[in-house]
C-alpha cells in the first residue's frame, strides 16, 4: 500500500498508525498459537522458557513430550485419539449427508416456509453449547444412548450440520440451474441428474463444510463432557482435563500435533474455495 | 369470442394455468421432502428435547408424589402457625413408606434445595422413628429436632406441594414467593444469580466491543490490500478459526501465567516490579483477553466480506468533492460497512454470551459466567430443574438476539470463511 506522492505529512503519519495497529491485531491474533511449538520441546518440565531454551542451547530441547504423548503409560491418548477420529468420522459423514439433501431442498425456490425452517436447522450452532450439552444429554439419557459412541456421534451431527448446510446453499446460490433442466430435456432421470451434473459442481462447497464439520466434531469439549463415558474419552476431553487439573508439557505436544492438522484443514479448505469460486465463475 | 376459448390449454387439454399450479405443487413437495430427513432428525434429537428442558424446568411432581398424605392434610393448613395433627401424622406415615422404600434420599435432596437444614433433620428423623409410638405425631417429631418445631419448615414443606412451578426462575433471578404468596427479592447478601448475569451480559459486550475495535481496522486492510498481500494476512485470521478451541485457550493460559511471556515483557519494559507480577489469569482479566482473542475472526470475517464489496471509488469520489480523507471515511465508508457491522457484532455477541470452555478454565472464581453455573448445577449440585431453567433463561435472550439477527442479516447470509 503505497501512499501517492502528493500526500500530506499528517495523513502520511496517521497511514503509518494505521499500519502499526493492524500489525499488532495480527500478532495478537496469531502470536499466541507459536509459543506453543518452542515449549512443546522443552526438557524441562516446566512450561517456562527455560535459560537454555532462551540461550538456544540444543540440550535444553528433546522429545520427551511427544514420546511421553505415544508411550506414556497413564496418558490415554492412544485411546482418545482414536476415539476422537471415529467419532468425527461417523460425524462428518452423517452431518454431510443429512446438510447437503437439506441444502438442496433449501436452495430450491419452491422451498415453503424458507425463512424459519433454515432457521432451525442453523439454531445449533447458534444456540449456547452448554444449553445444547443439557438437552441432549437429557434425550440420550432417556433413551439409553448416554455414554455410548452412537449418542455422541449423533450430538455431534446436530452440531456439525448447520455448518454444512451454510456452506452448500452458499455454493448453490451461483449453481445455474439450466444444466440441470439440460440433463432432464436429454433424457437423464433426476438421481443420475444429481450424481453426474449437480454433485461435481457443488462437491468444494460439500467437502469445505463436511471439514467444518469434521473440526466441529473434532473439538468439540461441552457436549461430549455430559455424554462421555470412560470409554468414550476423546482427545478435547483430555485437554479439558489435563488443563484443569495440570498444565504438563505432554499437553502442549498435543496441541502442536492439533495446531499441525488444522493448518493442514486449513489448507485444504481454502484451496477447495477457490476450486469452487473458480468452477462457479466468481472472480473474485 | 367467449372467455372458454381465450384459456391456454396444454396439449393434454388442462388449462394451463391449473397444470402450472399443480406442478407448482410438486416441486414445493419435492423440496420440502428433501428438507425432510435433517429437519425430522432436528426435532427429535433437539427441539423436543430442548422443550423436555422446559417442562423439567417446571415439573415438581417428584415432590408431590412422594408425600401425598402430607399434602393431602395441609389444604386445611393456612400456613400461619405450626400444622395441625393431621399433617404430622401425613407425614410420618409418608416418610415411613419412603424410608421402607428406600427412597428417602431424594426427598431429603429435594427439600434441602428448598430451605438449608432440612437434609440433617430427615436423616435424624429417620433414626428416632423406629421408636416411634402409635398416636400423638406432632409431638414425638418435634421432640427429634427443634426445627421440626419452626414453622418455617413447615412452610417450605408447603411451598413444593404444586405439581408444577416456576420457582427455579424466580431463584434464577434472586426471587422467592414468601409465605403471603408474594414474589420478593432475596436478602441482599445473597442475591448471586443477579451478579452472574449482569457480568455475563457485560463480558459478552466489553468482548463485542474489544473485538469490533480491533477487527475493524484489520478488515479494511484485508479488503483494500491487494489479493496476494491479502490472502498471506488472511492465513492469520482463518488459521486460528480453524485451531482447536481448547489449544488457544491452553496457549493463553502459558502466556498469562505470572511467570509467563507477557509477564516477562512487562517486568522487562519495567512496568511491574519482578517480585510484583500482576495475576493476570483465574480472573475477568484472562477471559477478556482470551475471548477477544478467540471470537475476534469472528468480526473479521463478517465486516470483511461487506468491505470487499465497496467499491474504491467511492472514497476516491469523497475526497475529489473536497471531503478531507476523515470525511470521506466517516460519510461514505463507514455508513455502508453497517451491515458488516452488526452481523459481525450480533454474532460475536451470541457467541461470546453463552461461552463456556475459557472462562471455566482462565476464569477463575471472578470470571465465570451463567454457563459455568449451567454446568455446575448440572454436574455438581445435581439440581436439574433448576440448571435447565437457568439454561431457557439464557436461551430466550440468545434466540431474541437471533431473531434480531435474522431480522437484519439472514441466516443464509452467515459468512464461513
Amino acid at each position: 500500500m503505497a501512499l501517492p506522492k502528493y500526500t500530506e505529512p499528517h495523513y502520511r503519519i496517521w497511514h503509518y498508525f494505521y499500519i502499526f495497529i493492524c500489525s499488532c491485531v495480527f500478532f495478537f491474533l496469531i502470536a499466541p498459537l507459536f509459543v506453543i511449538f518452542p515449549l512443546s520441546f522443552n526438557a524441562e518440565e516446566f512450561l517456562v522458557f527455560s535459560e537454555g531454551m532462551k540461550r538456544l542451547d540444543p540440550d535444553a530441547f528433546s522429545l520427551r513430550w511427544y514420546h511421553d504423548m505415544v508411550y506414556g503409560t497413564k496418558n490415554p491418548w492412544g485411546l482418545a485419539a482414536k476415539n476422537s477420529f471415529i467419532i468425527a468420522i461417523f460425524a462428518t459423514l452423517g452431518s454431510v449427508l443429512l446438510g447437503t439433501v437439506a441444502a438442496l431442498g433449501l436452495s430450491s425456490r419452491h422451498m415453503p416456509y424458507k425463512g424459519i425452517i433454515m432457521a432451525t436447522l442453523i439454531s445449533p450452532m447458534i444456540v449456547p453449547l452448554i444449553i445444547s450439552g443439557v438437552a441432549i444429554f437429557f434425550f440420550m439419557a432417556k433413551v439409553g444412548l448416554a455414554a455410548t459412541h452412537t449418542g455422541i456421534v449423533l450430538a455431534h451431527i446436530v452440531l456439525g450440520t448447520p455448518f454444512v448446510v451454510i456452506t452448500v446453499t452458499a455454493t448453490l446460490s451461483g449453481f445455474d440451474h439450466s444444466v440441470t433442466r439440460a440433463a432432464a430435456s436429454l433424457g437423464s432421470d433426476p438421481v443420475n441428474t444429481f450424481m453426474k451434473i449437480t454433485l461435481p459442481l457443488i462437491l468444494p462447497g460439500v467437502i469445505s463444510g463436511g471439514l467444518f464439520a469434521f473440526v466441529t466434531s473434532f473439538d468439540e469439549v461441552v457436549v461430549v463432557l455430559f455424554l462421555a463415558g470412560l470409554d468414550n474419552t476423546t482427545i478435547p476431553i483430555q485437554m479439558w482435563t489435563g488443563l484443569r487439573e495440570q498444565l504438563s508439557p505432554t499437553i502442549l505436544a498435543v496441541a502442536t500435533c492439533l495446531i499441525v492438522l488444522s493448518t493442514l484443514i486449513l489448507v485444504t479448505a481454502e484451496l477447495l474455495r477457490r476450486r469452487s469460486e473458480r468452477i462457479r465463475g466468481i472472480n473474485r | 369470442m367467449s372467455s372458454e376459448t381465450q384459456k391456454i390449454l396444454t396439449t393434454d387439454g388442462i388449462p394451463l394455468e391449473e397444470s402450472l399450479k399443480k406442478a407448482e405443487k410438486k416441486n414445493k413437495i419435492k423440496a420440502f421432502l428433501l428438507v425432510c430427513p435433517l429437519l425430522l432428525f432436528l426435532i427429535i434429537t433437539y427441539v423436543f428435547p430442548i422443550g423436555d428442558m422446559l417442562f423439567r424446568s417446571v415439573d415438581d411432581r417428584m415432590v408431590t408424589n412422594m408425600l401425598p398424605k402430607t399434602y393431602k392434610a395441609m389444604e386445611q393448613w393456612d400456613g400461619k402457625e405450626l400444622p395441625p395433627e393431621e399433617v404430622f401424622e401425613g407425614f410420618y406415615l409418608d416418610y415411613k413408606k419412603l424410608v421402607e422404600e428406600k427412597t428417602f434420599g431424594k426427598l431429603a435432596t429435594q427439600l434441602n434445595y428448598e430451605k438449608n437444614g432440612f437434609k440433617s433433620i430427615l436423616k435424624k428423623l429417620k433414626r428416632k422413628m423406629k421408636k416411634f409410638e402409635e398416636g400423638n405425631y406432632k409431638e414425638q417429631i418435634m421432640a427429634v429436632h427443634s426445627r421440626w418445631a419452626n414453622v418455617e419448615y413447615w412452610r417450605a414443606l408447603k411451598r413444593r406441594a404444586p405439581a408444577y412451578s416456576y420457582s427455579k426462575y424466580l431463584k434464577g433471578v434472586d426471587m422467592y414467593e414468601n409465605e403471603d404468596g408474594k414474589i420478593v427479592q432475596v436478602s441482599e447478601d445473597r442475591r448471586i444469580h443477579k451478579i452472574l448475569w449482569v457480568r455475563t451480559v457485560e463480558v459478552a459486550f466489553f468482548v463485542t466491543v474489544f473485538c469490533f475495535l480491533m477487527a475493524y481496522p484489520i478488515a479494511h486492510l484485508l479488503a483494500t490490500l491487494p489479493m496476494k498481500y491479502s490472502n498471506l494476512l488472511m492465513i492469520c485470521v482463518l488459521l486460528p478459526f480453524w485451531t482447536s478451541l481448547l489449544v488457544r485457550t491452553a496457549s493463553w493460559m502459558i502466556l498469562l501465567q505470572q511467570q509467563g511471556i507477557v509477564n516477562d515483557f512487562f517486568v522487562w519494559i519495567g512496568l511491574v516490579a519482578d517480585d510484583n507480577r500482576p495475576e493476570m489469569m483465574y480472573n475477568k482479566v484472562g477471559t477478556y483477553v482470551a475471548m477477544t482473542q478467540i471470537l475476534l475472526p469472528f468480526m473479521v470475517l463478517p465486516l470483511y466480506s461487506v468491505m470487499k464489496t465497496i467499491s474504491p471509488s467511492l472514497m476516491r469520489a469523497g475526497k475529489s468533492l473536497g471531503g478531507t480523507p476523515f470525511v470521506a471515511f466517516w460519510k461514505v465508508y463507514f455508513p455502508l460497512t453497517i451491515p458488516g457491522i452488526g452481523a459481525g457484532c450480533l454474532l460475536v455477541f451470541i457467541l461470546a454470551i453463552g461461552y463456556y470452555i475459557t472462562p471455566a478454565l482462565v476464569g477463575g472464581a471472578s470470571g465465570t459466567l451463567i454457563s459455568n453455573h449451567i454446568a455446575f448445577h448440572m454436574k455438581s449440585t445435581l439440581d436439574w430443574s433448576f440448571a435447565s431453567a437457568m439454561g431457557l433463561m439464557l436461551l430466550s435472550g440468545v434466540l431474541a438476539i437471533y431473531w434480531v439477527y435474522n431480522k437484519l442479516v439472514g441466516v443464509d447470509n452467515i459468512k464461513l470463511g
